[in-house]
């Protein structure tokens, strides 16, 4: 079980200036227990890399209205007022990608690419600050490859080789990101004995992943947001 | 009846049985609502799911289950649950067969602007731009005018684009617009309305067919 580890220690590894990942999409899949200590210990000057930033005081929305963030590679802020005026005020430097290809740039880090090419966003503005080649007769944008140092996610599921299954809805960025870090950090709802796990169900092989925090307790950010109760 | 559940019901009968179809957020949602079940669709949710229903009571709601703006939704049968890599894969390599987006602007070749508003509204981008420009069907449903009643429909978009030349057809209030070769045809008249307003409120010259148009 040598992956299981102490959450002050594992989140100690992410020092002023790095490049942090998060999984989540709205609050499925969001490390919010690994964001609070990320909070707690005081790092500043992070770049963070998520689909979008949870809502006003929720999460990494939590991180950014703390100051601690600098850039924002991201999706959508649609959600998050706070940190679309944060944005327009410079108080934080954001990069919108398409969903997909915020993903696909993930994916390449993961997968040691350096990028890959698209006719996503050509003809729109988008296309202005990226180099554009012709591949096949066809006009494409270049991608770079999106990595950082520390990846954050979340698991239903987990044993202490850090194989993880995702939940529903919770799985979205999570196994891309699991890939694409130096090193991964995974809170998992249930930690389960070596052997338990069907391995024909594993989402993420534990070669990916290096350390395993187990949630004793979900605090109440994991709930239900009664404003998004529309039936 | 609304002028926005109009527009849903209208829109629901250019799904076709067995379709893979995404509804983006607002109207198209609605959508749902008059969709018939004995046209087993699959609806995708760019969150990672395939087969979702719609919004769920609060009882049955499910932390881990969410669409992809935020609310809480039913599965359907036969759904099924993948990461984000793969749901754009899905998206991009043509096997979404109809996508419904709103839109602020839309350009008589069918250019759609419906992600940003320079220095008033910045959200990003979404999963807007990959449905756009990849569904193999992409139907806007809006209200004909913006609140201040200006027209959304011009001879080409003031706003920064979404993607070129996407939009297929245009579900609104008054009226259904095609895009043919570069040009909107109009296709349908809505009941309460007339050839005077819908041209009035047009900002692009409309092919009228020279016959009776069905109305809706």
């Amino acid at each position: 079980m040598d992956k299981i580890t102490e959450i002050k220690d594992a989140i100690s590894i992410i020092k002023d200036g790095q490049t942090v990942m998060i999984g989540g999409f709205g609050v499925p899949g969001t490390p919010f227990i690994l964001v609070e200590a990320l909070l707690e210990q005081g790092t500043k000057h992070l770049t963070l890399i998520k689909n979008e930033a949870n809502i006003p005081q929720l999460g990494v929305s939590r991180l950014i209205e703390a100051g601690r963030v600098d850039r924002l590679i991201t999706s959508h802020l649609g959600l998050n007022p706070t940190v679309l005026a944060m944005m327009n005020e410079n108080q934080i430097e954001v990069e919108f990608n398409p969903q997909g290809i915020l993903a696909e740039r993930i994916r390449c880090g993961g997968a040691g690419l350096f990028g890959f090419i698209t006719d996503i966003g050509i003809d729109t503005v988008l296309s202005q600050k990226k180099q554009v080649i012709t591949l096949n007769g066809q006009k494409g944008l270049v991608e770079s490859a999106l990595r950082a140092d520390v990846a954050l996610i979340h698991a239903a599921e987990g044993d202490g080789l850090g194989n993880l299954i995702y939940e529903k809805s919770a799985r979205n960025f999570n196994p891309v990101i699991a890939t694409a870090a130096d090193v991964v950090i995974a809170e998992v709802e249930s930690v389960v004995p070596i052997g338990t796990l069907d391995p024909d169900n594993i989402h993420t092989p534990g070669a990916f992943v290096d350390h395993i925090i187990e949630i004793k307790e979900l605090s109440d950010e994991y709930g239900i947001l009664e404003d998004f109760v529309f039936g | 009846m609304d002028k926005r559940e109009k527009i849903a019901r209208r829109a629901e009968q250019e799904i076709k049985a067995g379709q893979i179809v995404n509804l983006g957020i607002g109207i198209p949602t609605m959508i749902l609502k008059y969709l018939k079940p004995e046209k087993r669709v699959l609806i995708h949710s760019e969150n990672g799911i395939l087969g979702m229903k719609s919004h769920c009571r609060r009882e049955d709601a499910d932390r881990n289950l969410i669409d992809a703006g935020g609310g809480y939704i039913d599965l359907d049968t036969g759904a099924s649950f993948f990461d984000s890599v793969l749901s754009f894969s899905l998206v991009r390599n043509g096997r979404l067969d109809i996508a419904f987006l709103g839109a602020l602007e839309i350009s008589s070749r069918g250019d759609l602007a419906n992600w940003m508003i320079p220095g008033k509204y910045t959200p990003g981008i979404g999963g807007g731009m990959e449905l756009a420009q990849k569904a193999r069907r992409l139907v806007i449903t809006m209200l004909h005018t913006s609140r201040k009643g200006n027209a959304k429909i011009l001879t080409s978009c003031t706003l920064p684009l979404t993607a070129r030349s996407c939009v297929d057809r245009i579900i609104t209030d008054l009226a259904v617009i095609d895009v043919v070769d570069d040009r909107l045809q109009l296709s349908e008249i809505a009941k309460e309305t007339t050839l005077k307003e819908i041209i009035e409120k047009t900002g692009a010259p409309l092919m009228i067919p020279d016959r009776e148009l069905p109305q809706f």
